[in-house]
């Protein structure tokens, strides 16, 4: 029989799971967008035409135009860079924070781990939303702070998961044998205790991407995210929310450009967790 | 001829799983005569399980079936009755004890409601009547003050006082054939007698058939009448207790008799005996006869022709080519 | 089981302060002198005198925390810098109007979202299946603001049948309920499901079957009994999370509740009500998880009589 790895399950999880697989190819698509944005865009997101204001989608703006006669379908592809840089990277700190913590505390446990829990546990006392809000009160209504509020709300849940699955872990009796052979804590932690928190780490990864792009597109939205004239997509539709009846297109077509990527990610999310809570389950 | 109370003719189980079909059970024959204590024995994986699954009706149709053969209870085949006339004979009149008394009991249920759910199901008892009967069945089974057991949970319980619990729920209908899969496997050894006891005591009381899934030679020899050898799918040899032990004729059963450790001799060492080889795949059993491969007596019809059952002697069968 | 709440209960009490401590830090130690910052906004002289005096700035902050802390216990959660008023008033006129938002989305992910999970579980794989958790998927990918402007745009500005925003009547809390109930739906959707298919393929299933249960007894019998408990435990959490002032839907419905506050709060960097209203909020999902906590130890029996 031929040992299977983790990234063996991913694969499977994509080859047999559709959804996942469409929403892997989405979210390839989207980066590609983003990442030529320039070159896959005609007009200028920042450039006002205020000749062109609120002008119906069509093929010269296939999303239109808004309040100040920027092409949205730029502006969109523009903020697609925002939305998945902020979905990713926070999620990326959070989880590996967290699955730091989460591992010293499980694995050392004592003193030291049980203060770190119960830190966790004051952060996720908050409601996310709230506790970002201040955050970013306290910092100041940047995009670059939201990444920092952003990942300080996420690695509380990360470490906690972590936690309990290493101190699972850590009762298997493989532990216990190499603890017998003489094997040293920090490397039984490196090599034994570690991969085996990676399956449900990549899964605490990918379902924490949707949260992040929801909640910068919320507190966008409420004004205590990114600022004007960044065209983040909670912020596009916060300003197209005025002019709701009479250029509905402005406030609803960036935010089906969030629904797309959040269903997106959620669809691979939850592929991966089909295909690897199986694995955890042994 | 005894009466036979199960007759299991060419029984075949498959699961079809994402790597292939896995024939868990591949051609079977087995009876179970009444009022007899019937083994099936063989290792982990040989298929004994599921086989008394089949007979229960409890693979799970989205990864198993029984793909052939016939099961035939007093008169009737169970492979051709539908879901509900089955479920009417589940716990009336065939039984099934499991392994794990800890997994396979509810943990939010009483006592009382789960020992207590046969009769629901299959009489029309008052709640009181049926109550006296989880009692009179606890107190049968050795629990000690049953009545205060009533409201317990599952979980209050030690694991011998469970497995009786299990018991308890499955004789409660008084049901003709108990199939009791690897009863005493997850509990010690003093237990374990005392389970066994407990259902020899039964068997006779309320006039029950027992077939005894299991992979302990050293039960099926105490207690016993009918023993079948299963391997990788098929039965090697079936018969009498007596004549198997006295006469094993199958290499395998031989085998498995050899492995036995014994301490006869402590100031010489010796090695414990094991059979060669490895369990074969059975995604892909091989053609001929599955043992081939361990066999220190295989030939060459062996690896190439499935053999036949022959009589050793009366009520004594085994499927090899050394005694065609 | 008692032995248990009384631990909840008495851990949830250092994480109370240690939230009022944080909250306060983050607030009014890390930004500065609030002083200096209203001062941004050219506010006039005396009021800034006032302010100090009142807020007594010229104490080392852990002084003030404490007269916080004080104040805190008391009721008193300070001042509106704009709205002149107590904080704590402001918050219990506004609370009552987030409770029935909050009860009636709770009301609506439950009678949706119960029943969706039990049916896709046991036809998994159908179309009823697939349909359901779609829904739920949907809800859960959902921008809050962006559907309740759909809804807005759809039912009210459109076809008239409903208002577009405020909080006169219970037509006004029609759409809102909806919104915020369809991506708890989804939530609660999605956990049934996953517990019951899980709990199904337990043995204690299979003795069940073994002794001649029919297939609906066995899952009302014995499957939901097990697989709702996490869920009843993630229901009491989520009405304590939607208590706490489901922000982005009160913004767009313009509904004064508190998660509106919050939001007016920090465009008018009116601190002690940003302050006020995230403790609030806080306190209430604490509880809400005691709860939560203490429902799971009374229906788990293994809980519930210890050994």
């Amino acid at each position: 029989m031929e040992k299977e790895t983790i990234f063996d399950d991913v694969i499977r999880a994509f080859k047999e799971n559709k959804t996942a697989l469409f929403g892997l190819i989405v979210v390839v698509i989207l980066i590609v967008l983003a990442v030529f944005a320039p070159y896959v865009t005609p007009y200028d997101p920042y450039e006002m035409d205020l000749n062109n204001r609120f002008l119906k989608p069509s093929l010269e703006h296939w999303f239109g135009t808004d309040m100040f006669g920027r092409d949205l379908f730029t502006r969109v592809i523009y903020g697609a860079r925002i939305s998945l840089a902020i979905g990713l990277i926070p999620s990326l700190i959070a989880v590996s924070i967290g699955a730091i913590l989460g591992v010293i505390s499980g694995y050392v446990g004592g003193r030291l781990g049980y203060w770190v829990m119960r830190m966790a546990d004051v952060v996720m006392a908050f409601p996310s939303l709230l506790l970002a809000i201040v955050v970013m009160y306290t910092l100041g209504a940047t995009l670059f702070n939201l990444f920092i509020a952003l990942s300080v709300v996420g690695w509380a849940g990360a470490a906690r998961v972590v936690r309990s699955q290493v101190l699972s872990i850590k009762e298997k009796e493989f532990i216990e044998a190499a603890k017998a052979i003489g094997v040293k804590d920090l490397k039984i932690m490196a090599k034994h205790v570690f991969p085996n928190c990676l399956p449900s780490l990549m899964v605490l990864f990918t379902m924490n991407i949707p949260d992040a792009i929801l909640s910068e597109a919320s507190l966008s939205f409420l004004g205590v995210g990114a600022q004007p004239p960044t065209p983040s997509w909670g912020l596009l539709v916060s300003n197209g929310k005025e002019f709701l009846f009479s250029a509905p297109w402005v406030a609803i077509l960036p935010g089906v450009a969030i629904f797309i990527t959040v269903l997106a990610f959620n669809f691979i999310g939850d592929g991966l967790r089909d295909a690897i809570d199986p694995y955890l389950k042994g | 001829m005894q009466d036979n109370l199960l007759k299991i003719k060419g029984l075949r189980t498959y699961f079809f799983t994402r790597k292939g079909i896995v024939k868990a059970v591949d051609g079977v024959d087995i009876e179970a005569k009444r009022g007899k204590f019937t083994a099936l024995v063989g290792e982990s994986g040989c298929g004994k399980s599921v086989t008394g699954l089949s007979i229960m009706g409890l693979i799970p149709s989205s990864i198993g079936k029984i793909v052939d053969g016939e099961i035939i209870f007093e008169d009737k085949d169970l492979t051709k009755l539908s879901y509900k006339e089955m479920a009417d004979l589940r716990g009336r009149d065939i039984s099934m004890i499991f392994q794990e008394p800890m997994t396979s009991l509810n943990p939010v249920l009483t006592i009382g409601r789960q020992v207590g759910e046969p009769l629901r199901i299959h009489s029309s008892l008052s709640s009181e009547e049926i109550q006296e009967r989880v009692l009179s069945i606890l107190e049968m089974v050795g629990i000690p003050e049953p009545r205060s057991r009533l409201k317990s949970y599952p979980h209050q319980l030690s694991g011998g006082m469970r497995q009786r619990v299990m018991i308890a729920m499955a004789m409660i209908c008084q049901p003709k054939l108990l199939i009791a899969d690897e009863p005493t496997t997850a509990l010690d050894v003093t237990i374990q007698a005392q389970i066994l006891d407990l259902m020899l005591n039964l068997m006779k009381k309320i006039n029950t058939s027992i077939i005894l899934i299991t992979h302990d030679l050293g039960v099926v020899a105490e207690v016993c009448d009918d023993v079948n050898v299963m391997y990788a799918g098929n039965i090697v040899e079936k018969g009498d207790v007596f004549k198997i032990f006295d006469k094993p004729s199958h290499p395998y059963t031989w085998g498995l008799l050899r492995s036995i450790p014994r301490v006869k001799n402590r100031s010489r060492v010796r090695r414990l005996y094991t059979i060669k080889g490895m369990v074969p795949s059975l995604l892909d059993p091989p053609l001929g006869c599955r043992f081939a491969d361990r066999c220190d007596r295989a030939s060459d019809i062996c690896r190439k022709k499935e053999p036949p059952f022959n009589s050793i002697e009366e009520g004594h069968l085994v499927k090899c080519w050394l005694f065609a | 089981m008692w032995k248990y709440i009384l631990n909840r209960l008495l851990i949830s009490i250092p994480i109370l302060l240690c939230v009022t401590f944080l909250v306060f830090v983050l607030l009014n130690v890390v930004p500065g002198d609030p002083v200096a910052l209203m001062m941004k906004e050219k506010v006039s002289a005396d009021v800034v005198a006032r302010v100090r005096a009142q807020m007594h700035l010229d104490d080392p902050w852990i002084i003030r925390y404490f007269r916080f802390l004080w104040g805190l216990l008391h009721g008193d959660l300070g001042t509106s810098y704009k709205l002149q008023r107590s904080v704590t008033d402001l918050i219990l006129q506004a609370f009552p109007r987030t409770m029935v938002l909050a009860f009636s989305a709770a009301l609506v992910s439950w009678i949706v979202g119960i029943p969706a999970g039990i049916l896709s579980a046991i036809r998994q794989y159908s179309v009823t299946d697939y349909f359901f958790m779609g829904f739920s998927l949907a809800g859960v990918s959902m921008p809050v603001f962006w559907s309740a402007l759909l809804f807005q745009y759809v039912f009210a500005l459109k076809l008239g049948w409903l208002p577009v925003s405020g909080f006169y009547g219970w037509q006004y809390v029609i759409m809102p309920a909806v919104v915020l109930g369809w991506s708890s739906a989804g939530l609660i959707a999605r956990l049934t499901r996953s517990s019951l298919l899980d709990v199904m393929r337990n043995d204690y299933i299979r003795t069940a079957r073994s002794k001649g249960a029919r297939e609906l007894a066995v899952i009302t019998g014995h499957a939901l009994k097990n697989a709702l408990l996490p869920v009843v435990t993630i229901m009491a959490i989520q009405v304590a999370s939607l208590l706490s002032g489901a922000v982005i839907t009160e913004s767009v419905f313009g509904i004064p509740g508190v998660g509106r506050i919050a939001v007016d709060a920090i465009k008018s960097r009116d601190m002690p009500l940003l302050q006020g209203s995230v403790l609030f909020a806080t306190i209430l999902v604490i509880i809400g998880n005691l709860v939560a906590d203490i429902l799971y130890s009374f229906l788990d029996p293994r809980i519930r009589l210890e050994r």
